[in-house]
């Protein structure tokens, strides 16, 4: 695996934004009624944070440490202009799905992040492979996400029925309650198959860092800091 | 020195009460209601009572022997989860309903946090609320036709009232009315209310405290009519959610002063949803919005140890 490809991984799999780092998730609990909404709210953070990581990558030398958080705004916002204008004229059904969604992509902390950890101190075109890992790993949990509210508040999935009429819908999981329910169950299955997650302590086990996961004491750098 | 002196820590002083004699107790203290309600309605509600506390029961046992937690299904508590949730359904609900509840009540709210005492809100509430959202339509269908209100006169009285018509009081405390299986008799509640008071199972405080906030509450905003106030207080699910749902020893203060203010909370609440609300009945959603208050609640009201009233914390 060449370090493109790796990001690739990495963002899918290893330090997924939704399920592993637990990153974003004002977006992916508000937006994923359905897996055509979850699809395209990922797809277009997926073109954001590209270009936002190519950019910002680019002008990673040009920009002063001092005004750097400015500076990675003025670019993600000027992007996320360019998406938000070209959604409502070209799809303009799942821009008025989305909402206030599309603007709000400009203070999504996956794409600051991904600029803060990741653009900031690498080059451009391995900056833009982490993009797209990043952003398909989004993309994909918004989709299982909203694939299964779909399902069960519904019956469908991408609009087509699979489950039969005479099944009656649960509508609550297509309000905001379903999303927490959804994501906690995925979560814990997840936590359950062992696969790296937030909580199930995989770092230790693998003795390397995957990014932060919030589990300060089993965390590999835990013992670093404590001079162990 | 030939006797033996036992020597034990604390607490010295023991009762006989245990959490499975509180939970018969109230189990008992809830027949009169819901056998008004199988009176009333007839069988369906009959089989909706068995099969959600069946449903409970089962759930409860499963979980704990998946996760390989000790079984406490002979504690009574599933069992009380289960009457409560039954009694606050529709007369001629689905029984596939309720027993989707009765699962989400043990599994998710009680089980996941932790079993009996972890939970943070009523079981049996927040599975009839997660109904309420979910199956809107099913639940909000309170015709009988056993007792002849079909879909269109079987309106709540709260819905009468809400739409400017007088109620009977009369067929209001008797329960003659249209409403969920337990709810619709006072009188068969109090009856159970006072069974638990006399066995000291509950505190008068809360459920007294809870129905003057709301009967005050409704005089000030509701157009000073004593008439209309005591239809209010007797009508939808106010006595049983006060004397039943409100006072749960793990989702309540045990702070005395706490109480109070859990009990103003309540009334509050369920007098706001009441007169502005987008429903005209909004007990449950006080009494589990009010259960999230409670370690807050409790925190403040904590009393100062004996011997420190003077200091600051």
């Amino acid at each position: 695996m060449n370090k493109y490809t790796e990001r690739i991984y990495n963002g899918i799999w290893k330090e997924n934004p939704i399920f592993v780092q637990m990153l974003g998730l004002c977006p992916t609990l508000a937006v994923t009624t359905s897996a055509t909404n979850g699809l395209g709210m990922g797809l277009s953070t997926t073109a954001v944070l590209v270009a936002a990581n190519l950019l910002i990558s680019a002008l990673r030398n040009i920009i002063p440490e001092r005004v750097r958080l400015p500076g990675e705004i003025v670019v993600v916002a000027s992007l996320v202009t360019v998406v938000d204008m070209l959604m409502e004229g070209f799809v303009p059904s799942l821009y008025s799905a989305l909402g206030i969604y599309i603007p709000l992509i400009v203070v999504n902390c996956i794409i600051l992040g991904r600029a803060e950890a990741y653009a900031m101190k690498n080059k451009p075109l391995v900056s833009a492979f982490d993009g797209i890992g990043m952003g398909l790993g989004f993309t994909i949990a918004l989709v299982l996400i909203g694939a299964f509210r779909e399902l069960l508040g519904a019956g469908t999935i991408f609009g087509a029925q699979i489950l039969p009429s005479s099944f009656p819908n649960i509508s609550i999981f297509i309000l905001a309650p379903g999303a927490f329910f959804v994501l906690s169950v995925l979560t814990a299955i997840q936590n359950k198959l062992k696969l790296p997650s937030a909580t199930n302590g995989s770092a230790e086990k693998k003795g390397k860092v995957t990014g932060c996961n919030g589990d300060c004491i089993h965390c590999a750098g835990h013992d670093q800091v404590m001079g162990k | 020195m030939e006797r033996l002196l036992h020597v034990s820590s604390s607490p010295h002083v023991r009762d006989k009460v245990t959490t499975k004699s509180i939970m018969y107790d109230v189990l008992i203290a809830m027949i009169p209601a819901a056998a008004f309600g199988v009176y009333q309605f007839g069988l369906n509600s009959l089989l909706v009572i068995i099969f959600t506390m069946a449903a409970c029961v089962l759930s409860e046992y499963i979980f704990e022997k998946a996760m390989k937690r000790p079984i406490t299904i002979a504690d009574g508590s599933a069992m009380v989860t289960g009457m409560i949730l039954a009694l606050n359904m529709p007369p001629e609900i689905p029984v596939w309903v309720p027993v989707v509840g009765g699962v989400f009540a043990i599994v998710v709210v009680k089980q996941l946090y932790g079993g009996l005492g972890q939970n943070f809100m009523n079981p049996a509430l927040a599975a009839r609320c997660f109904l309420l959202i979910s199956f809107a339509g099913l639940m909000n269908d309170f015709s009988s036709a056993r007792l002849g209100f079909d879909s269109v006169s079987g309106a709540t009285p709260l819905a009468m009232m809400r739409s400017g018509e007088t109620v009977d009081l009369g067929l209001l405390v008797l329960g003659r009315i249209p409403g969920t299986i337990g709810e619709v008799s006072v009188v068969a509640l109090l009856i159970g209310a006072v069974y638990m008071l006399v066995k000291k199972v509950i505190s008068p405080r809360i459920p007294l405290i809870y129905i003057g906030t709301v009967a005050v509450f409704l005089f000030l905003f509701g157009g000073f009519d004593p008439y209309y106030v005591l239809c209010e207080v007797c009508s939808g699910g106010l006595v049983f959610g006060a004397f039943f749902m409100a006072t749960d020893y793990v989702t309540s203060p045990i702070t005395p002063k706490g109480q109070v203010v859990y009990g103003v909370v309540l009334g509050l609440l369920t007098g706001i949803f009441r007169l502005w609300g987008a429903s005209p009945e909004g007990v449950s959603y006080a009494i589990i919005l009010s259960n999230l208050l409670v370690p807050m609640i409790e925190r403040v009201t904590l009393p100062k140890a004996f011997g420190r009233e003077g200091k600051k914390a």
